[in-house]
């Protein structure tokens, strides 16, 4: 049996590490209503884009000329994965399910006999990858310490792909992140961004019976066109994650507060059990003390 | 008799309301929109956004440069940055006109797509230095 001081010094550490948990599922709480609100007021912007962009894609993708940001170099040898995780951890899961997914794939595919280039995103990613994975790294972004995710953040992280898929150093690009779909769950998703991913089966371009006009032609547009949609994948992707990072933070913080709670409640009952015991042996030995006399 | 103009920036919808007109500086000059435009997709180049109605001139916006798509019934703009023309300060666009002009002279000249995108740049700087108050 543990000192009745020993439990009494456990309890209190076990009630700050609660008041922690529960002030970081708080503020958790509150980044995830401003993230989903991010990733919210993104949407009209990349829906629009989309529209154009299949507007233009329809009229180019037969030529063959078509830029490789739309139709690929040809080849898929070189797959460069960009696994997106958070810079903090203790959320949960949320950061080893990306690496996990991003080991995978990377095993399937070496074994396919491709060859695999890996840029991170996030500092949990890097670390986790580095591990396992070093002689694939070829860079690593981090918003540590940014408040805000910013479009022009995405966009960085499309310049580098796009220098990469001219100077040939790769042929595919697929983003790995979590997609956000409620706050107890977030899915691991893999999106091909490079070559950009075909519209849907069955969807068509509706034009509204009208043909475009372009101006200057379609191909400047494009080439100006296709980077920006880069970008807002990428820039979707980080807010996703982000909003899915704070929800599985928010999610692990809701259990570690719990399980403090009930660990109190245990070592309570341990103290005060260990407390009536003592007085009892107290009281039985002043009792026996008076009988002897 | 109105044309459905949105404006939107990769971080939000900035705005989105029926006008009679609308005025955007497209890469090879400025084009009025009227409901019933043929559908048309362009680029923009820095300038100002003037929307109109009943033949006034009711809010002006800058634009740095992006896209937009003209149907008959609306006309989207995606803008890179937009701003009300008030919010432009000068000083802030006189340093992105510095920047612009530096990463102007240290691009590479060689490659005609890069020297372009850099050209636009600095003068989607200097029309926001025009407009600037």
């Amino acid at each position: 049996m543990p000192s009745l001081k020993a439990l009494r010094t456990r309890i209190n550490s076990v009630k700050s590490t609660q008041k922690i948990t529960s002030a970081m599922k708080m503020v958790a709480a509150s980044k995830l209503r401003r993230a989903q609100q991010q990733a919210e007021a993104a949407r009209p912007y990349a829906e629009r884009m989309d529209r154009m962009l299949r507007a233009l894609a329809a009229s180019v993708t037969d030529s063959p000329t078509a830029p490789p940001l739309l139709v690929g170099t040809g080849k898929d040898q070189t797959h460069l994965l960009i696994p997106v995780t958070a810079d903090r951890g203790l959320a949960g899961a949320f950061n080893s399910n990306i690496g996990r997914a991003t080991r995978n794939l990377a095993r399937r595919l070496e074994a396919e006999g491709k060859t695999v280039k890996i840029l991170t995103v996030g500092r949990k990613g890097r670390d986790y990858l580095r591990r396992e994975l070093a002689s694939r790294l070829v860079g690593e972004v981090s918003f540590a310490g940014k408040r805000k995710l910013e479009f022009t953040d995405a966009a960085d992280i499309a310049a580098r792909v796009t220098a990469m898929l001219a100077a040939g150093e790769i042929d595919v690009a697929t983003i790995v992140y979590n997609r956000f779909q409620s706050v107890i769950s977030q899915i691991v998703t893999e999106q091909q961004i490079i070559p950009a991913p075909p519209p849907p089966e069955g969807e068509t371009v509706d034009l509204g019976g009208a043909v475009y006009e372009f101006e200057p032609d379609e191909e400047t547009i494009l080439a100006r066109l296709l980077p920006q949609a880069l970008g807002i994948q990428v820039y979707r992707a980080l807010l996703e994650s982000s909003a899915g990072e704070h929800g599985a933070r928010m999610t692990a913080m809701d259990n570690a507060t719990r399980n403090a709670g009930d660990m109190i409640k245990r070592l309570s009952l341990n103290y005060n059990r260990a407390r009536q015991a003592n007085i009892t042996k107290e009281l039985i030995e002043i009792i026996s003390g008076a009988e002897a006399v | 008799m109105a044309v459905a103009l949105e404006i939107v920036s990769p971080e939000k919808l900035l705005l989105s309301r029926p006008v009679d007109m609308v005025v955007i500086p497209a890469s090879e000059g400025d084009i009025g929109v009227l409901e019933g435009h043929s559908p048309m997709i362009v680029m923009l180049r820095g300038g100002t956004i003037d929307l109109y109605e009943a033949d006034k001139v009711i809010d002006r916006l800058f634009v740095s440069s992006g896209f937009a798509e003209i149907t008959p019934e609306r006309c989207t703009v995606l803008a890179n940055q937009a701003l009300p023309l008030d919010e432009v300060k000068k000083a802030e666009a006189e340093k992105l006109l510095a920047e612009a002009e530096a990463a102007y002279e240290a691009a590479d000249k060689k490659d005609p797509a890069v020297e372009e995108e850099a050209m636009d740049r600095v003068q989607s700087a200097r029309a926001m230095v025009e407009v600037a108050s």
